[in-house]
C-alpha cells in the first residue's frame, strides 16, 4: 500500500467514531430544516454548499424567525470564526502542497475532520503525505454528512405538525451551549447575551442576535482579561 | 430574502475563513485577543437564540408556568448537564414538552 492511500484510510478510521456522532445530527438537521420552510433541494445542497453542522442550525432558525439574508450570513460568519483557528493550526503541516490541495482540504475542515487530524499531525509531525491523512477523514465526514441529510430530509417530510418539532432547534443549542458553560467567563458571556437578547429582541432586522451576541462575547473576553476565569 | 444567496455567501465566507491561514501560512497569525474572543463565540451566539425562543411568547416575556417551552427548556439543560449528551438532550427535552402539553391541556 502506498503511504497515500495508507494516509487516507488512516484518516477514514480515525473519523469512524465522530461519524456515529454526526449521523443522527445530519439527520435531525434534514428533518429541521424541512420543518423550517427550506425546499428539499435547499436543505440539502446547504449541507455542501456551507457544510458546517452549527452555522446549518443556526440558519435554519433563522429562516424559520424570517431573518433578513445579511443578518443570517453575518451569523454564520461569527460562528464560523473558528475555523481560522483551525486553518492556523493546521497550516504548519501543509506548507507545502499544491494550491488546489489547499482549497480542497479547506473546503473540507469541519470541527470533526479537525480534531483527528490535529492529532495525527502532532504525533507523526511533518510527512510527505500527511495531507492525505486529512482528506481520508474530512471526505468521510463530507459523505455521511450528505447522506443523514437526505436522510433527515426524506424522514422530515413524514412528521406530522403537531409534534412540535421545532423545540428541536432551541434543544440542540441547549445541548451545545452547556458543555462550554466551564467557567465564570463563558457563564458571563452566555448569560449577559441571554438577557441583551430578550431586550434587543424587538430591534429591526433581527440586529437584537447580533448585538446579543458581540456583548456577550465582549464580556467573556474581559472577565477572562480580569484573570477571573477560575470557577 | 433569497435563500440561495445566503447559502452562497455563507459559504465563501466560511470556506475563506478555512482556507484563509493555510494559504497565508507563515505571513499572518491570528492576535491573541480574537484568539480569546473566539472562546465566547458559541456561549454568546448559542444563548443568544436560545433565550427569546424559551422566555418569550408572542414576542413577550413570559415567566410563569403556561410557559410550556421554558420548562421544558430548563428539563434539557440540567439534562444536558449530566448526560452532557446531545441526542439524550433533545429527546429529553421533546418529551418534557410533549408531557407539559398534555398537563396544560387538561388543567382548566
Amino acid at each position: 500500500m502506498s503511504e497515500q492511500t495508507k494516509n487516507f484510510w488512516a484518516g477514514v478510521r480515525a473519523e469512524i467514531p465522530l461519524l456515529i456522532g454526526v449521523f443522527p445530527f445530519g439527520m435531525i438537521y434534514g428533518a429541521l430544516a424541512l420543518n423550517a420552510g427550506l425546499s428539499k433541494p435547499a436543505a440539502q445542497m446547504m449541507s455542501s454548499m456551507v457544510f458546517a453542522g452549527s452555522a446549518q442550525f443556526i440558519t435554519t432558525q433563522l429562516v424559520r424567525e424570517s431573518a433578513p439574508g445579511f443578518v443570517i450570513v453575518l451569523t454564520i460568519a461569527v460562528v464560523n470564526l473558528r475555523h481560522m483557528l483551525y486553518s492556523a493550526s493546521l497550516a504548519p503541516y501543509l506548507a507545502s502542497i499544491s494550491t488546489r490541495w489547499k482549497i480542497l482540504l479547506s473546503y473540507l475542515l469541519t470541527d470533526e475532520a479537525y480534531a483527528p487530524s490535529i492529532v495525527n499531525y502532532e504525533k507523526e509531525g511533518v510527512t510527505p503525505f500527511n495531507h492525505w491523512f486529512l482528506f481520508g477523514a474530512g471526505l468521510a465526514l463530507w459523505t455521511i454528512w450528505q447522506m443523514s441529510t437526505a436522510l433527515g430530509i426524506f424522514l422530515g417530510a413524514a412528521i406530522p405538525e403537531s409534534w412540535s418539532l421545532d423545540f428541536a432547534l432551541p434543544l440542540t443549542f441547549i445541548a451545545m451551549v452547556v458543555p462550554v458553560l466551564k467557567n465564570r467567563p463563558a457563564i458571563a458571556a452566555a448569560l449577559s447575551a441571554g438577557v441583551v437578547a430578550l431586550v434587543a429582541y424587538s430591534l429591526p432586522y433581527k440586529l437584537g442576535l447580533i448585538v446579543a451576541a458581540l456583548v456577550g462575547i465582549a464580556v467573556g473576553t474581559l472577565l477572562e482579561r480580569k484573570g477571573d476565569s477560575h470557577f | 430574502m433569497n435563500i440561495w444567496l445566503v447559502m452562497l455567501f455563507g459559504g465563501l465566507l466560511t470556506f475563506g475563513m478555512r482556507f484563509s491561514l493555510i494559504y497565508l501560512f507563515g505571513r499572518f497569525e491570528v492576535p491573541e485577543t480574537m484568539r480569546k474572543a473566539l472562546h465566547y463565540v458559541p456561549p454568546a451566539v448559542l444563548s443568544a437564540i436560545i433565550f427569546p425562543e424559551l422566555f418569550l411568547r408572542d414576542e413577550v416575556l413570559s415567566l410563569s408556568f403556561e410557559n410550556t417551552r421554558l420548562l421544558a427548556g430548563l428539563v434539557a439543560v440540567l439534562v444536558a448537564w449530566f448526560s452532557k449528551n446531545t441526542l439524550v438532550t433533545i429527546l429529553a427535552g421533546m418529551l418534557a414538552l410533549f408531557l407539559l402539553q398534555i398537563f396544560a391541556g387538561m388543567s382548566p
